[in-house]
């Protein structure tokens, strides 16, 4: 959001201060109930019984794990997630072909897709009674309910993350100054680290950022494909289900404040990136 | 990498097109194409008929209408307030407002699980605001009014972000035009604001219609998930993949695959109008 688009806007709309101050009212109202409210309550449930025994909560060992799981699968599957949104948004910004609207069409899909219809699919395509999972089995390689498949299934819901936050950014910025670096002799690899990575920097941060928290946070598609072994293929989300299901609700409240600290830093990372770096991101919002 | 290019070199004058589409096809194919083409697989192994009384069973279409209804009421919402609240954060200077715009992307950056974990304990009876709710006979928590509130909170950006750029960028010429010309306030707004922002609108209303009917993490938590009355179709799919049948869950989950294909391009249309909009 520009200034200068505020300015020139205050110019143009004349509500009554009355009608300005409902609608600013009815607005922070509703997103103090719809999300403010929820974020403390995860917090004040966790502190239920005193800081002791959240923090004790998170030291057990189904905890322990279930946070070693996530930071695993977060580790993998986001820096593929990164290098595949460069590799489109620069083959989709870079060149001129045919279908290139079919291909965001694509990239969008896991957007509107069900997380469980995304997790079926790969319980489809890789589980034992498929053929491909049946010979990975059988070779030692299980996918389903195990590391791979939640990685899988974490690449799918994140993956248009990052090259959603890129497109619009790299159409802004255009092709003049690669084309220029080219003419000067770069190589293309050469003109990607020191022309087109420092313009696209910020915007690529912040794609990483909430496909990072996405990757942490997925639950549908992963509830699917991990079989939910304790100890083994839960992740935080999954272990907050289940000690919310054995009421344990310290337990699932602090690992849950865990996750909502990650979002909470996500986004304030993101706001002080938009202060800081206004220009670079003003495509961010198409 | 510039060698396979080089036949129409003239048109590309940017290296690492074989790269850039290589990878990009690779990784859309393993992640998304292969796994979404098992499922139609499965699905055109059920056949017809039986995939016919596997959607049409009394569980199944109970499930598909309480999703579809909390859906809509989720939208319905969401483009009420949502329209609302992109218009306040434009048009509007007031001390928190940055903080209002940063909590709108929480629903991006918040785990479904952990949403719908926190909502529960708002809502249920002796919740913060379900203890003052219930007195009066109103009841959140295990009923379709949960599905409802679930689906809104996971999909209210949704509009608001695809509805706060078109406002930013409007010409406010127009407006002055009309103000000129003694149109009134409220003529304004129906007659010059709303039709061009409302290609843009009903994009996001789409997807955040889309986004509900497939919400599964935030709303396990406060459905109840009773067979029949507050169980959502993408929880059916998911149960019927635990008692290992397979064909009960891909029937469901392909008509949710194809309710997301039909949005996603609805939405896409109206992306391309909004677009033209714009041009004029």
């Amino acid at each position: 959001m520009s200034d200068i688009a505020q300015v020139r806007f205050r110019s143009a709309t004349e509500e009554t201060p009355l009608a300005r101050r409902a609608l600013i009212a009815v607005a922070v109202l509703g997103l103090g109930i719809l999300v403010a409210a929820p974020l403390i309550v995860v917090f004040a449930e966790a502190l239920a019984q005193g800081w002791a025994a959240a923090v004790a909560s998170l030291g057990n060992r189904d905890a322990l794990s279930a946070i070693r799981l996530t930071l695993t699968i977060a580790g993998i599957s986001v820096p593929l997630t990164a290098g595949f949104g460069i590799a489109a948004a620069w083959f989709i910004t870079k060149f001129d072909f045919r279908g290139k609207a079919f291909l965001i069409t694509l990239i969008d899909l896991p957007f509107s897709v069900s997380p469980v219809v995304a997790g079926l699919c790969i319980v489809l395509m890789f589980g034992t009674n498929s053929l491909v999972g049946g010979w990975l089995v059988a070779s030692g390689y299980p996918i389903v309910f195990a590391l791979p498949g939640i990685v899988l299934a974490t690449m799918f819901v994140t993956f248009p993350f990052v090259a959603r936050e890129l497109i619009p950014v790299m159409i802004e910025q255009g092709r003049a100054e690669e084309e220029a670096a080219l003419t000067l002799g770069a190589s293309g690899w050469r003109v990607f680290w020191t022309v087109t990575l420092p313009n696209i920097r910020w915007a690529l941060l912040y794609g990483v950022l909430l496909c990072n928290a996405r990757a942490m946070g997925e639950f549908g598609a992963v509830a699917v494909v991990s079989g939910k072994i304790r100890g083994q293929t839960a992740t935080m989300p999954i272990t907050i289900e289940m000690f919310y299901n054995e009421y344990l609700s310290v337990a699932a409240f602090s690992l849950a404040a865990v996750l909502t600290l990650l979002a909470l830093v996500t986004l304030l990372l993101k706001t002080a990136l938009e202060i800081r770096h206004a220009d670079q991101l003003a495509a961010l919002h198409p | 990498m510039i060698a396979a290019a080089a036949p129409i070199r003239a048109k590309r004058v940017l290296p690492g097109f074989t790269l850039s589409l290589g990878t990009t096809l690779l990784y859309l194919t393993v992640v998304i194409l292969i796994p979404v083409l098992a499922l139609i697989l499965k699905g055109a192994e059920i056949g017809p008929a039986r995939f016919w009384a596997i959607v049409t069973a009394p569980r199944a279409v109970a499930a598909f209408q309480v999703t579809i209804t909390a859906a809509v009421i989720a939208t319905v919402f969401n483009a009420v307030y949502g329209l609302l609240m992109a218009w306040v954060l434009v048009r509007y200077e007031f001390p928190g407002k940055r903080l209002l715009d940063a909590l709108m992307d929480i629903p991006f950056a918040l785990p479904t699980a952990v949403a719908g974990l926190s909502l529960t304990a708002l809502f249920s009876a002796n919740g913060w605001i379900g203890a003052w709710l219930e007195p009066q006979g109103i009841s959140v928590v295990y009923t379709i009014w949960g599905i409802a509130l679930a689906m809104a909170f996971t999909s209210v950006p949704f509009v608001v972000r695809t509805v706060q750029p078109v406002l930013e960028d409007l010409d406010p010429a127009y407006e002055q035009a009309a103000r000129t010309l003694g149109a009134s306030e409220v003529t304004i707004f129906t007659r010059v604001i709303f039709p061009q922002i409302l290609p843009a609108w009903l994009a996001g209303c789409t997807i955040a219609f889309a986004r509900s009917l497939g919400e599964f993490g935030a709303i396990v938590f406060i459905a109840g998930n009773l067979p029949m009355k507050t169980e959502i179709a993408a929880l059916l799919a998911f149960i019927r993949l635990e008692e290992f049948d397979y064909n009960g869950a891909s029937a469901i989950a392909l008509v949710l695959l194809v309710f997301a294909l039909v949005l996603l391009f609805v939405s896409n249309r109206l992306q391309a109008w909004a677009m033209r909009h714009k041009g004029v």
